[in-house]
């Protein structure tokens, strides 16, 4: 019974708890136990039941289909450590808005899920409880940041999950693990509540098994919320995708992003090449695109995301909660033991990196040329979506990673994000959808169009995974 | 903590030193807003109550909180920008000022730094060079038997202040003397008083004072290396640490030393200035666009509220008293600049049918002697129906003035009309016509010969004690000129 229960999509579950077929009690019990014995370490806590608050499963729009969350979702007594050892065992008195929304729209919380510390990381490996495990392969990551997130669902330790993605780490891991990873429009989710990497990028999104459930899921993460000054107001209704075809779609490829020489790998640019044809047999006109400063991406993205990093992690001083070293009755020494015990290596560096950039006489050099390279990088991809509707690239230039391969050579790390980041800088939506495998392990294709064209991405993308027909269930063993 | 320098004790206080140099002064002020609630969270603002019962996620800086903008601190600011006549921005930014310090609980400050809500305009004689929204920090409270930092057993943050909307006012360096910057300081406060916009209350820290302090060489058009005089927190203590830090600095200047870019802190209890900062040991604070807030988009309707909310400033209407009410400057902006004393002197003119309005005013001063500076004399005992009264008898010389003095201490104790007041204390004046007085006169010289012999002498001096005399015997009833004139007409007859 349990087994055949989690074969389910989320939205398959709660059709049946709606229609009064499916107890969401069993359901929620079927997946609690699967994550409470989990062997890839993808979650931090497991809830015991699901939360007294909240409306009649049967009644609400998500059916009582519980939901894995990131780490850094701030939820209300329960552990919301942002994979850190500087906020261990820390509860908050407040749930972030994504998670209340979710909760008052019949979706409890299953659990806490592992993720690269402060989301700084393309691996999970940044996590200060240990590494999560890709479930294809548990030598092998499942991507970061929000790799466990995207290891439950492809588990099937959860129906569904949200993570957040500040330069790919929803789309990543999701195309590491073989399930459908999906970044909102900046703005579209509010950011309250989520423990914050870098502000101006920072996005909740949906990680689910099929592009239906992220659909059906960030349709109640959405809108406007007076707590967060950057959010915005969705234009229309999400709605759930049914497009068997892509005729009327103009879809670029963008050439800085998927060539080989660029550092896509073969196997992933073959699964992305098989996926084209398949567009354009369901009636895609695909062309070729540029988008030059796309290249300068990674480089500017890693001095704004830092820079607002070293701001954004100064309130971890050990004044008010998470951990505390004392010092000898002096105040720097209790900073510094604090922050030098509390945060994990990549934090470091990148507040090192970020204070730097920021630093008088640097700001303008640094910071500031950064900056004019995601205005140039917004411009580019403007002018490719007045000719397209969407653009596509492979999602990750590889498929998952042996655990330990890329720890050392933080560079090599950083270009996990060399297709994701340039749709960040710009605040775009993009979706990562399975493609077929590479050598047994997943692929994800990317899909990216204008802010706000969520309901055209998911019906592309809706299309294209029928046509694709990945069959992620090996992970679900 | 450094060394303290000792203020130099009886050196010169006046504007340029004799030889040749002058002080220039800036100012730095921030004012706490009195909105109901916090800058960028829904906290209400409450001061001495129980500690760390006014704070949110977002005041405490929890993880994961974010700022939303008061309007109500956009409107505040924007009238204070108006009043000055600057140019209040259509869309400016906030900033993060970062720094580790407890009382900072995010570890930055949001504040405004190149692009802020408004720049230029003036005060008196004062031009403004920016005014800034920004938040305040937390409280700390030091515990130990010293009361000081170093030493201290634990520190102790309260953070119901924190997160209190200010606003920085920064003047350009137009200023010269202490005494001048204490008389504009007046002036900020009445207009922010009459703005409605703080409770401008110096010894409660809504107001707060920083001062930029250089010398220069008198005539010179460039300005010296300054220093910046920290948190003085009284007008007094102000022109005080201004008198000090300008003769260190003459001092320095005519060693033929320079004057070292640093921080400083002034005790007013030993008079001393202590370093706090030099400029090897300046912050850098990495501003940088708070990337949690849009710009900040001031509309045409912001606007519009924040014009109209202006009342009459206090430099309008000290303007007025003078040019239309005929008062002299030094009065007019006495009444204007305390704003509950301007509107209580109005009451009194508009109740007086004969008296002058500068007639009028010259009681306000001896109301106030009565009832302490402290005191709205609206809440006092006296209505400024009673204050017209009295001075129109006094006008039409009912009551000396003397005797209209001792009826006003009346009317402040118990309250009541002037004119029954002044009878049944039987101070109602001696007219000169009816011969009591002449018969004062007749004895006040048989008192005193002598007195009377100079007077006949033309030493005018003389007079003094004679209608001392008759004063004294009418407990101050008669009329001085009237006794005076009668004197005269018996000791000098032409």
């Amino acid at each position: 019974m349990t087994a055949a229960l989690v074969q389910l999509t989320a939205a398959q579950a709660g059709a049946r708890v709606r229609a009064r077929e499916l107890d969401p009690r069993e359901l929620f019990e079927a997946y609690r136990q699967r994550a409470a014995t989990d062997e890839l370490n993808a979650f931090t806590w497991v809830a015991e039941a699901p939360a007294a608050a909240g409306p009649s499963p049967a009644d609400a729009p998500l059916g009582g289909v519980p939901v894995a969350v990131k780490d850094l979702f701030c939820t209300e007594g329960v552990p919301s450590q942002a994979g850190s050892r500087i906020l261990e065992g820390y509860r908050p008195p407040y749930s972030a808005t994504v998670v209340e929304r979710l909760t008052r729209a019949g979706a409890p919380l299953l659990g806490k899920t592992n993720q690269d510390e402060f989301a700084m990381g393309s691996s999970t490996e940044n996590s200060g409880f240990g590494p999560a495990r890709n479930p294809w392969d548990r030598a092998r990551v499942p991507g970061g940041s929000s790799g466990g997130s995207a290891a439950a669902v492809a588990a099937g330790l959860a129906p569904w999950a949200i993570g957040t993605d500040t330069g790919g780490s929803i789309r990543q891991p999701a195309a590491l693990c073989g399930v459908v990873g999906f970044k909102p429009t900046y703005g579209a989710c509010s950011r309250y509540g989520m423990i914050a990497f870098a502000s101006s990028l920072d996005q909740a999104g949906p990680l689910t098994r099929d592009v239906t459930d992220a659909a059906l899921l960030f349709g109640q993460m959405v809108g406007r919320d007076p707590r967060d000054s950057t959010s915005l107001k969705f234009p229309e209704p999400v709605r759930l995708p049914h497009a068997d075809s892509l005729r009327g779609f103009r879809l670029g490829i963008p050439e800085e992003l998927t060539g080989t020489e660029g550092g896509v790998e073969p196997g992933v640019r073959d699964a992305f090449d098989r996926s084209l044809e398949l567009a354009e047999k369901l009636g895609a006109a695909i062309e070729p695109c540029r988008l030059p400063h796309a290249p300068h991406a990674l480089s500017a993205y890693y001095l704004i995301a830092p820079a607002e990093a070293s701001a954004n992690l100064a309130r971890f001083d050990g004044v008010r909660y998470g951990l505390r070293v004392d010092g000898e009755a002096d105040l720097l020494t209790m900073y510094s033991r604090t922050r030098a015990a509390g945060f994990g290596l990549e934090v470091k560096r990148r507040i090192m990196l970020g204070t730097y950039a920021l630093s008088s006489g640097y700001y303008e050099a640094y910071y500031g040329t950064a900056q004019k390279v995601r205005t140039r990088i917004a411009q580019d991809l403007h002018a490719v979506f007045e000719r397209f509707d969407l653009i596509a690239t492979p999602t990750s230039p590889w498929t998952a990673f042996e655990l330990g391969a890329k720890l050392g050579d933080p560079l090599q790390m950083y270009l996990n994000d060399f297709c994701t980041v340039p749709m960040s800088l710009a605040g775009i939506p993009a979706i990562s959808i399975p493609c077929g495998l590479s050598d047994g392990l997943p692929v994800g294709f990317q899909l990216a169009g204008p802010a706000f064209s969520e309901n055209r991405l998911f019906e592309a993308a809706f299309a294209l995974e029928r046509a694709i027909g990945y069959d992620g269930s090996p992970a679900r063993g | 903590m450094t060394e303290a320098r000792p203020v130099v004790e009886g050196a010169n206080h006046t504007v340029a030193a004799a030889d040749g140099y002058e002080p220039v002064i800036g100012l730095e002020i921030h004012v706490q807003l009195s909105t109901r609630t916090k800058m960028f969270c829904g906290c209400e603002i409450r001061f001495g109550e129980r500690p760390n019962t006014h704070t949110c996620p977002v005041c405490l800086g929890l993880p994961g909180a974010l700022p939303v903008v008061n309007e109500r601190a956009v409107i505040f600011a924007a009238m204070i920008g108006l009043a000055f006549g600057s140019d209040v921005a259509r869309r400016s930014l906030f900033h993060r000022k970062n720094y580790f310090y407890p009382d900072s609980p995010k570890g930055y400050q949001i504040s405004q730094y190149d692009e802020p809500l408004c720049r230029g305009g003036r005060l008196g004689d004062v031009r403004i060079h920016r005014v800034h929204l920004e938040e305040d920090a937390a409280k700390l409270e030091h515990i130990s038997a010293s009361g000081r930092i170093h030493g201290s057993e634990r520190s102790v943050v309260d953070f119901n202040r924190c997160g209190t909307p200010l606003v920085e006012i920064v003047t350009e360096p137009d200023l010269r003397t202490p005494e001048q910057a204490r008389e504009w300081l007046t002036l900020l406060r009445a207009t922010l008083r009459a703005l409605g916009v703080s409770d401008v209350d110096m010894s409660q820290g809504s107001l707060r004072v920083d001062a930029n302090v250089s010398v220069r060489r008198a005539g010179s058009r460039e300005l010296g290396t300054k220093t910046e005089l920290k948190n003085m927190n009284s007008f007094r203590f102000l022109e005080r640490g201004l008198r000090a830090e300008i003769d260190r600095q003459l001092g320095v200047v005519r060693a033929g030393l320079t004057v070292e870019q640093e921080t400083l802190h002034f005790d007013p209890a030993s008079g001393r200035l202590t370093t706090l900062r030099s400029k090897e040991e300046a912050h850098d604070y990495r501003y940088f666009p708070e990337p949690d807030l849009m710009p900040l988009e001031v509309g045409d309707e912001l606007l519009q509220a924040a014009r109209s909310a202006i009342p009459e400033l206090p430099a309008q209407r000290a303007a007025r008293f003078e040019h239309d009410l005929g008062l002299s400057a030094g009065r007019a902006r006495e009444l204007a600049f305390r704003g509950e004393l301007g509107d209580y002197f109005e009451r009194v003119v508009a109740a007086a049918d004969a008296a002058p309005a500068p007639e009028l005013a010259n009681w306000i001063p001896l109301l106030v002697e009565r009832i302490g500076s402290d005191t709205d004399p609206a809440g006092s005992r006296v209505a400024p129906e009673g204050l017209a009264a009295l001075a129109a008898m006094v006008s039409r010389r009912e009551l000396s003035r003397d005797a209209a003095r001792t009826v006003l201490s009346r009317m402040v104790e118990i309250g009541g009309d002037p004119s029954s007041l002044a009878e049944r204390e039987g101070l109602l004046a001696l007219p000169g016509g009816d011969g009591q007085l002449a018969e004062l006169v007749e004895r006040a010289i048989a008192q005193d010969p002598g007195a009377a012999e100079q007077v006949r002498a033309n030493n005018m001096k003389a007079i003094g004690p004679l209608v001392g005399y008759v004063m004294r015997e009418t407990k101050g009833r008669a009329d001085g000129g009237e006794v005076r004139r009668l004197i005269l007409e018996r000791l000098a007859p032409h």
